[in-house]
């Protein structure tokens, strides 16, 4: 069972004297005036965080530069394909309607393969979630990466946290005034990079980095450049956390993933508590290793307390880890007060008995295999992806036309899918149909018809399929069109009907 | 479902008084944010009103500062649709039929046009598809009664049949029963030899009683082997396709009556353009000639 430990309330087993102990979080002292006496709408209580440093700290740094580095740098990298075709690596070209994505090349009604690489990225969301907590929140999501840019900003303008505060405490003045422009402009300039580099993605780099400028670009880029650069400058700079607590839907969906077995940000209450002020030299015996130093909390960019137990807010980046390990070296005390574990660990020892960790449970299984199941479906129908196709739409008025000698001739729009990077000459028959003969608009008879489709293009085309006359044909015959070019064949299954149940 | 608010024990919070297997709705308030937010949304509804068309009124609507109107915005679009549509035409113009006919571009152009122009003129009587029906020619097929190249169908479709036109395809079957010029006895038996001509059984005594009268009265524009003649919109009697039907019945009333049917001459109507257009969409879909 999760424990919540809650301090903005009273303790029952708190010494005589400390019910009156404020709340140290801000998310409390949020709380605290959310009350019926606080009003109706709740100000966003403001959160310092403190610079730290440490092995979390550092992971999460690492994973910053790459993940920003991907983003910005994906767009830029060439591929090199046949004819006419984008010679950017990455592209969603709207327009053309196509997806490049290196050597695969995705058409719109191809896009079931996003679908799978949507339900994969949420099964692996479930997974890791099972297995690891949150760390897609506390390490690469987007909100998280740039809120902490933004803060690194923040940081070198106005100082940590104890200089932030007195700034924002202090009269409007000179140094005030520069050091927040600055900070505001650095963001937005970033803010603007952001949606300046995203529209890269949908148009040819090279090209729209000079139309961009001389305001000839797609106005879709303006628009998308500029409510990129709106929203990552509101959130990364204004919200933040209040994005993941109130707008993101997955802090309320996680409760469903994590269970007692689930590794995740714990203060381990079993060696912390009963927690206390500690003088040097005073013994360690009879007390817990918290010296209640808060800064666990003041490093926190989420503003809660992670001693209150696994909270909605808690995004599992592991600073308050650093923080308190920090703290603990110091005091010559090990490591790992507060540390990646789990709810069952944590209990288990709090009881004196030996942790058990089980990776392996029915969730984890059950994620793990349909996480296994929809990655072989999706690469499964990625590379078994036809180079042709072709789809038959029957005509329907009329159904049937008789000749004056008794033939009767089927009409059918044909739309043929040239999916290489090659034009290619299709060779169209009409199969299971003795004696068939075809033929465009307008063009005599042959036995086959021929179709250029360029490359990486549909081309529709009417054809006529013409039967001789044959009194015992039955009304309704199954038949396919088989389309031909090199080793490439396709077919699609049709009927043809003789009207032999409609005599003249 | 409890009704009363009470304070939740562990967060310290107001509840809304509601419950559900135990399960109780807090009332935290709502981040200010969001506040504004709701009211920038309100201020936006209010610019709206003021600038777009907004408000009905008993005698038409607020208009807004800036004027837009869907209807005016269509029009603009149509009225780039015609420039646009004036390319086309000008290829058309350009281009005979033949060549219309093979060149993938202007076919499918003429296509277009075509269909569209058949469906607001032509299906009326020729049906959407052009199969026809009694007395209304099918032109999927490949018999014609005026002829079936581009040429034939063009100039059909520009002066009509029986229309009026000075220039119009002009015929006309006497009604030899309806006019009392052949007896109903041997109308008969010329029903018996058309029957023959067709290559179904006939009676042959009546086939050798009408063969005099067929050569005497039907061969002038029917053949003398009933294949007919297309300069004459005369039907080939020979073949499996009958304008009026094909059983015993039908033969022998168009031989009394002798049906023509009229066809409005459209070149005064259509443009010379459009009728191209029309003229290459009903032979590329018919079947030859």
């Amino acid at each position: 069972m999760p424990t919540l430990i809650d301090n903005t309330r009273p303790r029952p087993d708190a010494p005589p004297g400390s019910e009156t102990r404020a709340a140290v979080s801000a998310a409390a002292r949020a709380k605290g005036k959310g009350d019926a006496r606080g009003g109706l709408y709740k100000p966003r209580e403001p959160i310092y965080p403190k610079r730290v440093e440490g092995r979390w700290r550092t992971i999460k740094w690492i994973l910053l530069v790459a993940t920003l580095a991907v983003y910005y740098i994906t767009p830029w990298i060439r591929w090199s394909r046949p004819g006419g075709l984008p010679q950017q690596a990455v592209l969603v070209d709207f327009a053309g309607r196509r997806f490049y994505f290196f050597d695969i090349q995705l058409w719109p009604q191809e896009v079931y393969i996003f679908t799978g690489l949507l339900v994969l990225s949420a099964l692996a969301l479930f997974l890791v979630t099972a297995l690891f907590g949150r760390l897609w929140c506390g390490y690469a999501c987007p909100q998280t990466v740039w809120t902490d840019l933004y803060i690194l900003v923040e940081r070198l303008f106005e100082g940590d946290r104890n200089a932030r505060m007195r700034l924002d405490a202090q009269p409007l003045s000179f140094d005030k005034a520069w050091r927040k422009t600055g900070k505001h402009l650095t963001w937005l300039g970033i803010a603007f990079g952001t949606g300046g580099a995203w529209i890269f993605y949908f148009h040819d780099a090279p090209t729209l980095i000079r139309t961009f400028w001389i305001g000839q670009g797609a106005m879709t880029a303006y628009v998308s450049c500029a409510l990129l650069t709106a929203t990552t400058y509101v959130f990364a700079g204004w919200m933040r956390e209040q994005v993941c607590t109130y707008m993101c839907p997955w802090p309320r969906i996680q409760g469903a993933m994590l269970d007692e077995h689930s590794l995740q940000v714990a203060y381990l209450r079993d060696r912390g508590e009963p927690r206390g002020a500690h003088k040097k030299g005073q013994s360690w015996e009879g007390r817990g290793d918290c010296i209640d130093c808060h800064q666990c909390v003041v490093v926190c960019p989420m503003g809660i307390d992670i001693r209150d137990g696994s909270q909605l807010e808690c995004i599992n980046c592991g600073l308050c880890v650093d923080a308190c390990d920090d703290i603990l070296g110091r005091l010559g005390r090990p490591t790992g007060l507060i540390a990646y574990d789990t709810d069952s660990a944590v209990a288990a020892r709090a009881c004196g008995q030996k942790a058990v960790y089980k990776l392996v449970r029915p969730r984890t299984i059950y994620y793990a295999l349909a996480l296994c199941l929809v990655s072989g479906l999706t690469v499964w129908g990625l590379i078994s992806r036809p180079q042709a196709d072709v789809h038959i739409i029957r005509d329907r008025n009329p159904i049937f036309v008789r000749m004056h000698d008794g033939a009767v001739r089927d009409g059918y729009t044909l739309k043929i899918a040239n999916r290489t990077f090659a034009d290619r000459r299709f060779e169209v028959a009409f199969a299971d149909l003795p004696g068939a003969r075809l033929s465009q608009p307008g063009q005599p008879h042959n036995s086959s018809v021929e179709v250029l489709v360029p490359a990486d293009q549909v081309v529709a085309v009417r054809v006529f399929v013409t039967a001789p006359p044959d009194p015992d044909r039955p009304a309704s015959l199954p038949g396919r069109f088989v389309v031909r070019s090199g080793d490439i064949r396709t077919e699609a299954r049709t009927v043809f009907l003789s009207g032999a149940l409609n005599p003249q | 479902m409890a009704s009363e608010r009470e304070t939740d024990d562990v967060t310290g919070v107001e509840t809304t008084g509601h419950e559900w297997d135990g399960i109780r709705e807090l009332d935290n308030p709502l981040p200010r944010w969001w506040l504004w937010i709701w009211y920038g949304t309100i201020a936006f509804a209010i610019g709206y009103w003021v600038l777009m068309p907004a408000w009905p009124g008993l005698h038409g609507y607020t208009k807004g500062l800036l004027h837009r109107s869907d209807r005016a915005e269509v029009a603009s679009e149509l009225k780039a649709l015609d420039v646009q549509r004036g390319s086309g035409a000008a290829m058309i113009r350009k281009a005979s039929l033949t060549q219309i006919e093979q060149d993938p571009k202007l076919q499918a152009y003429a296509q277009q046009v075509g269909q569209s122009v058949f469906g607001d003129n032509c299906a009326t009587c020729h049906g959407i598809g052009g199969t026809g029906s009694k007395g209304y020619p099918n032109l999927r097929d490949d018999v014609w009664l005026w002829g079936g190249t581009l040429d034939d169908i063009q100039h059909t479709i520009t002066v009509g049949i029986r229309s009026g036109h000075p220039g119009a395809r002009q015929s006309q079957m006497p009604a030899f029963g309806r006019d009392e010029l052949l007896p109903p006895a041997t109308i008969s038996d010329l029903t018996e030899y058309v029957v023959k001509l067709s290559g179904r059984p006939a009676d042959a005594a009546a086939v050798a009683r009408a063969a005099p009268v067929y050569a005497a009265q039907c061969v002038a524009c029917h053949n003398a082997d009933g294949r007919g003649n297309q300069a004459l919109g005369a039907p080939n009697l020979t073949d499996s396709d009958w304008l009026y039907g094909a059983d015993r019945d039908a033969i022998k009333g168009q031989i009394h009556a002798g049906n023509g049917g009229v066809m409005p001459t459209w070149g005064g109507r259509l443009s010379p353009e459009t009728i191209k257009a029309l003229s290459v969409y009903v032979h590329a879909n018919a079947g030859g000639q």
